[in-house]
């Protein structure tokens, strides 16, 4: 197998600029990323249209987008677990859960306990540890029944739905648990925004991060001698990326708080408000906490073992197990994750509500699980990214609030979301089989 | 001499069945023992107790003249054994690379994979096992048979194996690729490497083999030296489950 003439013909690699190649493959974008962007797009376009403008205002994208964070940061966590060919069934009442645990911790635990009451600069950030720690030890203990008990983690996770909410009911007693205090709120979305200045700061930082990425990834490419991009084709991604990250910026930045609510706000601070003055909202922190975690997921999914073992874990649990993995406690491990994020994710849902109701979170699951198989993760394991399940969530957000828009019956807007999840994931396979396998 | 592996009595059974029934086998450096049988005869499972996939019920492996705890594939690696499955045991969905690596990844400074870095070393291996191999970055699920053995039996060269377990090496492979993996094993004896090897074609494993096992139901029939045994001689084994002597 060793004969020398075959070494020399390995090393005439195909020029990395063949001709041939299409204007899109040159460009080397997932094709299945843009068709999801084009019909995201699409959706934003048509309803624009049916609400004569309405659609595509920047106070509509502000809102589209504080709605979104909620399930979109749970999705990023489904998708490990769907990777992984689990199902959990039970995120939307461990929302619940951790919910009601933060707000009881914050109005009567911390203050009996403590003496610490609303307002407390300790206050939100101890309710918020107390909500990791039990949405990471639910999500373990979850995990710990299905890897090492073997529970299948529908049934794990369907009991889990029951008890969890039921859970949290219990901790109430039912009752709306609030107002939660002010820090808090903040991460609820219009109650804590970065402002104007702040948010170019934030944006500039992200072009300029993205694109140090970019041409990172091209000189680690040229210095192991495989294949480039054309410079033409590495520019326009990088002008496309830096496009839309202060084209995103800028509209949040062009949705400017109501003249009333400011006039309000000086007249607490015992001021008056100068005339002609006008303040953005900018990027809320809810919307900074998604995106950190999306950054955090990819690079976890991409370029840590923990995320390579995922996968493979997904492709083939033998293979996995027999290279030495320990798929057991990779389970655990990724229930564990959920959990947390789920966490994360009650914060931003309560504080956006600015209370616990013993309905948050209700039917949270199946939206998860729905924005992460639109986002193209197969339920059969092993294929799925974070990127795309944030896009499924904001996909389906934008139907469901055009619909309301428009003014579409209640009914009729759960009909056609039900329909879409089940065409996208036809499309998905249609899309999977032409391309052989992949 | 000290034999590198000695499996002595082993034994496991599934529910009531026998699997592997008191074997005893060893292995030299610089040897190919070929394992052979039926179907079930328990050649896969006693490589897959070597190989840390399954825990044997009773008996001792002894790894170059001392006593080995093998209770997991990672044992199994520590002490440089690296296997080759019949099912190939790749991730489909991942491409070569992270096939390859798989369990051992190459990480950089700041802890994180370091997928370049994989794949230029695939691509050195590659160049010397199949210098045909192309697809490095799509999924293996998109690869033909032959380049899919060739991902495996990458992976259980590149580290540096003292002990090599090939179960069915050639089962999927055309009669130019068999040929290579042929060659391929009498480099790696070459080198001292210890081989065990399972095949269905006896006249292939006569070839390749120093010596012959022979097992059925679970148990060891006999080893011979191939140069003291016919082909008909070992097929009367597989088939009668009798010693040449007795035969």
């Amino acid at each position: 197998m060793t004969d020398t003439t075959t070494e020399t013909g390995a090393a005439v690699r195909p020029s990395p600029t063949a001709p041939k190649r299409s204007f899109l493959s040159q460009l080397e974008i997932d094709t299945r990323l843009l068709g999801m962007i084009g019909a995201f797009i699409l959706v934003c376009l048509v309803f624009n249209v049916l609400t004569d403008g309405r659609f595509l205002t920047p106070r509509n994208i502000f809102n589209l987008t504080i709605q979104t964070v909620s399930v979109a940061i749970m999705a990023t966590g489904m998708v490990f677990v769907i990777v992984t060919r689990h199902i959990d069934l039970s995120v939307g009442a461990m929302l619940a859960t951790c919910s009601a645990a933060m707000a009881m911790t914050q109005t009567d635990i911390l203050p009996r306990l403590l003496g610490l009451g609303l307002g407390h600069p300790l206050t939100p950030w101890i309710a918020i540890a107390v909500g990791l720690v039990v949405g990471i030890s639910i999500g373990a203990f979850q995990g710990w029944l299905i890897g090492f008990l073997t529970i299948p983690a529908f049934i794990v996770t369907l009991g889990g739905l029951l008890i969890w909410r039921n859970v949290a009911w219990y901790m109430t007693d039912g009752q709306t648990i609030g107002p939660l205090d002010e820090t808090f709120r903040k991460f609820g979305g219009i109650n804590g925004t970065l402002g104007e200045t702040w948010s170019w700061v934030v944006g500039v930082i992200a072009v300029l991060a993205a694109l140090w990425a970019l041409w990172s990834a091209r000189s680690n490419k040229i210095n192991h001698g495989f294949p480039i991009k054309p410079v033409w084709a590495e520019i326009l991604v990088g002008l496309i990326i830096a496009g839309g990250i202060m084209g995103f910026v800028a509209t949040l930045n062009a949705y400017e708080v109501p003249t009333a609510r400011l006039i309000r706000e000086f007249k607490a601070r015992g001021d008056v408000m100068p005339d002609g003055y006008a303040a953005a909202y900018g990027i809320p922190y809810s919307v900074l906490l998604l995106i950190a975690i999306a950054i955090g997921m990819t690079v976890m999914a991409r370029r840590t073992r923990l995320g390579r073992y995922i996968f493979a874990t997904g492709g083939n649990p033998d293979a996995a197990e027999l290279s030495g993995i320990n798929t057991r406690l990779l389970t655990v491990k990724v229930f564990a994750l959920m959990g947390g994020l789920i966490a994360l994710s009650a914060v931003v849902a309560s504080a956006r509500l600015t209370n616990h109701s013993n309905d948050i979170g209700t039917l949270d699951e199946l939206r998860v699980i729905a924005a992460a198989v639109i986002g193209g993760t197969a339920l059969a394991g092993g294929i799925g990214t974070i990127h795309g399940a944030i896009l499924g969530a904001l996909i389906m957000q934008s139907l469901q609030s055009g619909m309301a828009m428009v003014g579409v019956d209640a009914p009729l807007q759960n009909i056609v979301v039900g329909a879409v999840l089940v065409l996208a994931v036809w499309i998905d396979i249609v899309y999977r089989r032409r391309l052989g396998g992949k | 001499m000290t034999p590198l592996v000695e499996l002595k009595n082993i034994s496991l059974s599934f529910g009531g069945v026998r699997a592997v029934d008191n074997v005893s086998l060893d292995l030299f450096p610089g040897e190919v023992v070929g394992l052979l049988g039926h179907n079930g005869a328990g050649k896969s499972t006693l490589i897959k107790i070597l190989a840390g996939a399954y825990q044997m019920d009773e008996g001792e492996i002894w790894i170059e003249g001392k006593k080995a705890n093998i209770h997991s594939p990672r044992d199994a690696r520590r002490h440089n054994i690296e296997t080759i499955y019949q099912t190939l045991a790749l991730a489909d969905n991942l491409d070569a690379p992270s096939n390859l690596f798989l369990g051992r990844e190459l990480t950089n400074r700041f802890g994180l994979v370091d997928d370049a870095q994989m794949e230029a070393e695939t691509r050195k291996i590659m160049a010397r096992l199949n210098p045909n191999f192309k697809k490095i970055s799509e999924p293996v699920s998109a690869l033909s048979g032959g380049q899919r053995q060739s991902v495996a039996i990458a992976r259980a060269v590149y580290f540096n194996a003292k002990i090599l377990i090939m179960d069915e090496p050639t089962a999927a492979l055309g009669v130019h690729e068999s040929k290579m993996v042929a060659d391929l094993i009498k480099e790696l004896k070459a080198q001292g490497l210890g081989i065990f090897l399972i095949s269905h074609d006896t006249r292939e494993m006569l070839d390749l083999c120093d010596r012959v096992s022979v097992m059925k139901n679970g148990a060891l029939i006999g080893t011979e030296k191939v140069g003291d045994v016919t082909e008909d001689d070992i097929l009367s084994m597989i088939i009668m489950g009798k010693a040449r002597d007795a035969a």
